[in-house]
């Protein structure tokens, strides 16, 4: 009990002292998160709407697949991604084991099926909702495709967030792909289970606290933004 | 809200540019969880940077997971602790240049009431035995650390197969040694772990050192160099440069140098003679330009 008294104490003294090294880990997890997920949203939205307007035979199936995706542990993403980027995998050559980039396309392998799936359900509805007008409209499935993105904007946001949410907390991938070093690869999570191995626990406690703050800081400007957009939408 | 969206662009246009992995300038060193946690590489590695301007990039896993990951080619030198699988290592090809550089011991530890009765005994081999006769928790790494290699030698050495049966007092954690120390100390088991690990852990609680002393916990750690003839991208000249300055005089005296809690952790013994480099070794290191 005493750990966790002592690691609110910590936490807020981290983050008053901004010690370099705290806000390098801090800057890095958000530009691999921010970026990964960024990515996610451009491959996924549409591949989302693309499901839930386009009807092909296999459709029932492909969603049923991109569903369980959403289950994939970050370890087995982590695996994936290392044997590919190994020097001795199929894109040794690129170099890219051991950086950000790495964590990045790990990061976004795991978040795309999120976005993507809960787009589709998001989207699905608005599609039911939306039918009668796009028909009579005479637009196609495919040309309905940027109209449903455009009018589920607002709730597509909370896609995004669910993504970024698994993305600043997975742990297995980017210890893996990334090899949690020092300056140039450790983020909040793999950071927070290192001060864990040393027995650190109010610092590895007090590092999660912060890795909250950081969480909330991004859903909750992601929320004016929704907010004030949404009212300038309608205004 | 313009000004919130500014505020959070620049993060993602930062988005740091891969830096490259073997630069001239850059190594990546797969090392093991008790070299980084209990702080002795933070400790050599800016001396070494400063004399040499290379940086050096520590993945710091399990010695298993270490030569796995040099085997593919993922880093430019190893610093590690399993000496016959390191010779092994290098016998096949995989490394070359290996050198001893230092030394430290393996602990016995477990609650401090001591349930199975071992404290003070200098056998680690009939501690193990006592501890599996009296059933109690042992928590084992599990992960084919150089700590679990010398764990299972141990075992051996008692004449035990613990992994055997189905022992419910033994306990694999899969872990680190820290992650296996925490789970120790919450369990009130037992374990083996390197001194310098165990000095450095902070979340002791109930653990208390018992059995040390005994020659055959003697725990010898090596510098290897990932071999450029089978893996021609490591940064060879860089990893090279590294390994001279580990087992010359300044890296050797800062090894010695090292303090924590005021404790010398590693003792240092450079060798890089033939006894070193094990009695198979059939690759010749080659220049790097190949």
């Amino acid at each position: 009990m005493e750990d966790l008294g002592a690691a609110f104490g910590l936490a807020l003294e981290l983050m008053a002292a901004g010690d370099p090294e705290l806000v390098g880990i801090v800057r890095l997890s958000l530009a691999v998160s921010l970026t990964a997920v960024a990515i996610a949203c451009l491959l996924g939205m549409p591949l989302g709407a693309l499901l839930a307007s386009v009807p092909f035979r296999g459709r029932g199936a492909a969603i049923v697949f991109l569903d369980a995706l959403m289950g994939l542990p970050p370890v087995v993403v982590g695996l994936f991604v290392y044997i590919l980027l190994s020097n001795a995998g199929p894109l040794g050559a690129l170099r890219l084991l051991y950086t950000p980039a790495a964590m990045i396309l790990a990061q976004t392998i795991l978040v795309t099926p999120i976005v993507a799936a809960l787009s589709r359900e998001l989207l699905a509805g608005l599609q039911e909702e939306y039918a009668d007008q796009l028909r009579s409209l005479g637009i196609g499935p495919w040309r309905a495709i940027p109209t449903l993105l455009w009018e589920g904007r607002f709730g597509l946001a909370t896609a995004a967030l669910a993504g970024f949410g698994r993305a600043i907390a997975e742990v297995g991938a980017v210890m893996i792909v990334g090899g949690n070093i020092k300056h140039a690869t450790r983020v909040m999570t793999t950071a927070i289970a290192l001060e864990t191995s040393k027995g650190e626990i109010a610092l590895a406690l007090a590092l999660g606290l912060v890795l909250l703050a950081l969480a909330l800081f991004v859903t909750g400007a992601a929320a004016l933004l929704r907010e004030t957009a949404a009212r300038l939408a309608h205004a | 809200m313009n000004r919130l969206l500014l505020a959070l662009l620049p993060l993602l246009l930062a988005m740091p540019a891969a830096p490259a992995r073997a630069g001239a300038d850059v190594i990546v060193l797969q090392s093991t969880t008790s070299t980084r946690n209990s702080g002795l590489l933070d400790h050599l590695l800016p001396k070494f940077t400063a004399r040499t301007g290379i940086e050096v990039r520590v993945v710091a896993v399990g010695t298993g997971q270490a030569l796995k990951n040099a085997r593919n080619g993922d880093g430019d030198a190893l610093l590690v602790h399993a000496r016959a699988r390191e010779l092994a290592f290098v016998a096949e090809g995989y490394g070359v240049l290996r050198c001893d550089v230092m030394y430290n011991d393996f602990v016995i530890v477990g609650p401090a009431d001591d349930p199975a009765g071992i404290a003070g005994m200098r056998d680690a081999p009939a501690a193990f035995a006592r501890i599996a006769a009296a059933g109690a928790i042992f928590v084992s790494r599990g992960d084919d650390s150089g700590t679990h290699v010398k764990e299972r030698s141990l075992w051996r050495l008692a004449g035990i197969d613990p992994a055997a049966g189905a022992a419910d007092w033994y306990r694999e954690a899969g872990a680190g040694m820290g992650a296996t120390l925490n789970i120790a100390a919450g369990m009130e088991g037992y374990t083996l772990t390197d001194r310098a690990s165990w000095i450095a852990f902070a979340n002791k609680r109930n653990l208390a050192l018992l059995v040390e002393g005994d020659p055959r916990l003697f725990n010898q750690y090596g510098v290897i160099l990932v071999n450029p003839a089978r893996h021609p991208a490591v940064n060879f000249a860089a990893a090279k440069a590294f390994r001279d300055w580990l087992v010359g005089p300044e890296g050797q005296a800062a090894i010695a140098a090292f303090r924590v809690k005021g404790q010398q952790l590693f003792f240092p013994n450079a060798d890089c003679g033939r006894a070193a480099q094990g009695p198979f070794q059939r690759t010749r290191p080659r220049p790097s330009g190949s």
